[in-house]
């Protein structure tokens, strides 16, 4: 079963475990009744908790001033207004329009940095036999347990070596070298049967040639997963942009909501109007992409 | 001799249709001798300049007074070291302090993350209708990051106008909590808004290995007459070792790291009671400069999760061979 999962790392969940109907455990195998009720509700209420919070964000963010700071709290803007983000996106301290492009464009480019530099590294370590190959990989590896608290300071000053700080640079290439993703890739490069390729380098490929069109456009379900982890990663990434970037105009959105925060301390209508800004992309990608991104993460567990 | 080396990986690749899919995969690729550095090349400058080089340059800053202000950085040895362990040092209580919030926040956090997501794969792990839907729900606030979490809790969290006081009043429970600004209270604040944000994302990655262990274990279980319980102790629990030690180390890591909670929610107080090591690491270097004592700090709390992870890894193998 774990072979059919490494050469598919999108397949369905469902549809591979369709061949056996019934409970994966348990002895109640019983249809409905009370276990099927109690069941629901549980996670029915758990699911609250979690979406609660989300909703009472998005409706805050609609509220005017003193609505959001009213006692009780309601659940229903009265009046309703984007008052919140007509402000916060027209204040010249907090350019939230600029941020967003910033984060854009720093996810990005480092999702691409992410994608390019581990595939073409994965598959020299998945294919090619040279002198040297466990070293790397094993160095490689190694340092997916090196605490990044280690890199901070030092990265700080390279960075600012080379001149990158307060520029997107800063959060753009220093988080680009993934271990994950050279782990991740080979292991799926590692699954495509040898005969494809035995068979276009008879056709007289050279190894370029087979990477870019018989490789990688059998990886595509594993390149989109990567992509889409290190596009939330850099999306979300918080500390390292708070320290790096400085003015105004630079930060990310998570940088900028901090920015926000501390120069409206109890505007609770900004910043949710703000952090809503920063939600929206991360969760249509997470609506229509789900499964790539639960699958990638699910994947993450199975080196252990 | 660049023949004899292309030829090696060429005749295993016909051992290995002779002998069908059995034969080790390795290198069917034909190629040059430079090629596979070629293709390391872009991945291994990257990994060079920004975390080779980091690591070796961290320990040769914190050997240094190494101020970004000022223009000398006189080399002291080991002096940054000492003064971490010297308790009549101004760094001393701060250090230790954040180590102690780092402690805490661990120790808290982490059994609960182990826990309350396993319970929540273990309902998951059964055919329903909607159990994606549920998975995805679960997940979704990992997917919004540290950053939105942490502001739209610190909202909720507020001691006057937040949704939580609010409805512990009307449970006829205290409604005045300071989360945000008085210990344990802080505490309590911050490990929950970690499990509400994280819990989704252990879950599936506990959900992927109960779906890999396989069911004939569990109707030889039945057969042999285990309940429930009994079925999960001597089936689930073996089958999840791997994940769990998986889980556990990745768990700590992310907790000793955490950062925006307490940077967002309680902006390290009341006081410097919730400053954790990394953020304290983070301030003395990058906001007092004082990149040398920070820099000994990331080595000592590196230190501590160097020794953590070995014990950890020793605790799961340990158990494997019995």
């Amino acid at each position: 079963m774990s072979t059919t999962e490494q050469t598919s790392p999108v397949r369905d969940t469902g549809s591979a475990r369709a061949t056996r109907p019934g409970r994966a455990r348990g002895p109640d195998t019983g249809g409905g009744g009370p276990r099927t009720v109690l069941r629901y509700t549980l996670l029915i209420l758990l699911g609250l908790l979690f979406v609660s919070p989300l909703i009472f964000m998005i409706v805050t963010s609609f509220k005017t001033r003193g609505d959001a700071g009213g006692i009780p709290p309601s659940w229903i803007p009265d009046p309703f207004t984007t008052q919140a983000y007509e402000s916060i996106l027209t204040t010249r301290g907090t350019p939230v329009l600029r941020w967003f492009a910033n984060s854009l464009v720093a996810a990005l480019a480092n999702a691409t940095l992410v994608v390019v530099t581990a595939a073409l590294a994965a598959y020299a370590l998945a294919r090619m036999q040279f002198r040297g190959r466990n070293l790397v990989f094993g160095a490689i590896i190694a340092t997916l347990f090196v605490p990044p608290v280690i890199l901070i300071i030092p990265n700080y000053l390279i960075v600012g070596e080379l001149r990158w700080l307060n520029t997107l640079a800063a959060v753009i290439v220093p988080t680009a070298a993934s271990a994950f993703g050279v782990f991740f890739l080979r292991q799926f490069f590692l699954s495509i049967p040898d005969e494809l390729e035995e068979a276009a380098r008879l056709d007289g490929a050279n190894p370029w040639q087979i990477f870019v069109r018989v490789v990688l456009p059998l990886s595509r379900p594993a390149l989109a997963t990567l992509a889409l982890l290190a596009l939330l990663t850099n999306w979300n990434d918080f500390l390292w942009p708070v320290y790096v970037l400085f003015s105004p105009e630079m930060q990310t959105l998570p940088a900028g909501l901090s920015t926000l925060q501390s120069a409206n301390a109890v505007r609770y209508d900004l910043l949710m109007a703000g952090a809503v800004i920063a939600s929206v992309p991360v969760l249509i990608l997470f609506v229509f992409l789900q499964r790539f991104i639960i699958e990638g993460v699910s994947r993450s567990g199975l080196k252990g | 001799m660049t023949t004899t080396r292309v030829a090696a990986p060429g005749d295993m690749a016909d051992a290995a249709r002779r002998t069908g899919r059995r034969a080790p995969r390795r290198g069917v690729v034909k190629h040059g001798r430079a090629t596979p550095w070629l293709f390391l090349a872009p991945y291994l400058a990257l990994f060079g300049a920004f975390v080779i080089a980091p690591v070796v340059l961290g320990a040769w800053i914190s050997l240094h007074r190494w101020d970004f202000t000022l223009p000398g950085k006189p080399f002291v040895g080991l002096d940054n070291y000492q003064a971490l362990f010297d308790p009549d040092s101004i760094v001393f209580a701060t250090f230790w302090n954040s180590m102690r919030a780092t402690g805490i926040f661990t120790v808290a956090s982490v059994p609960l993350l182990m826990v309350l997501p396993l319970l929540v794969a273990l309902v998951m792990n059964q055919k329903f209708p909607g159990r994606n839907l549920f998975r995805a729900v679960y997940f979704a606030p990992y997917v919004l990051g540290v950053a939105v979490v942490a502001v739209l809790w610190r909202y909720l969290l507020d001691n006057n106008i937040g949704l939580i006081n609010h409805y512990l009043g009307r449970l006829g429970l205290p409604s005045d909590i300071a989360w945000t600004t008085s210990t344990p209270a802080a505490w309590f604040a911050l490990v929950g808004v970690t499990v509400w944000w994280t819990l989704g994302y252990n879950s599936v990655i506990y959900l992927a290995a109960l779906q890999d262990i396989p069911r004939e274990l569990y109707e030889a279980a039945r057969v042999d007459g285990a309940n429930t319980w009994q079925q999960f102790r001597n089936v689930t629990l073996p089958g999840l070792r791997p994940v769990l030690a998986f889980i556990t180390m990745i768990t700590i890591l992310a907790s000793a790291n955490m950062f925006g909670q307490s940077y967002l929610i309680t902006q390290g107080g009341p006081g410097r009671e919730t400053r954790t090591a990394i953020y304290q690491i983070a301030e003395t270097g990058l906001r007092n400069y004082q990149m040398g004592s920070a820099a000994a700090m990331s080595y000592v709390l590196t230190a501590f999760l160097m020794v953590l992870s070995v014990v950890i890894f020793w605790l799961f193998r340990e158990r494997k061979q019995r």
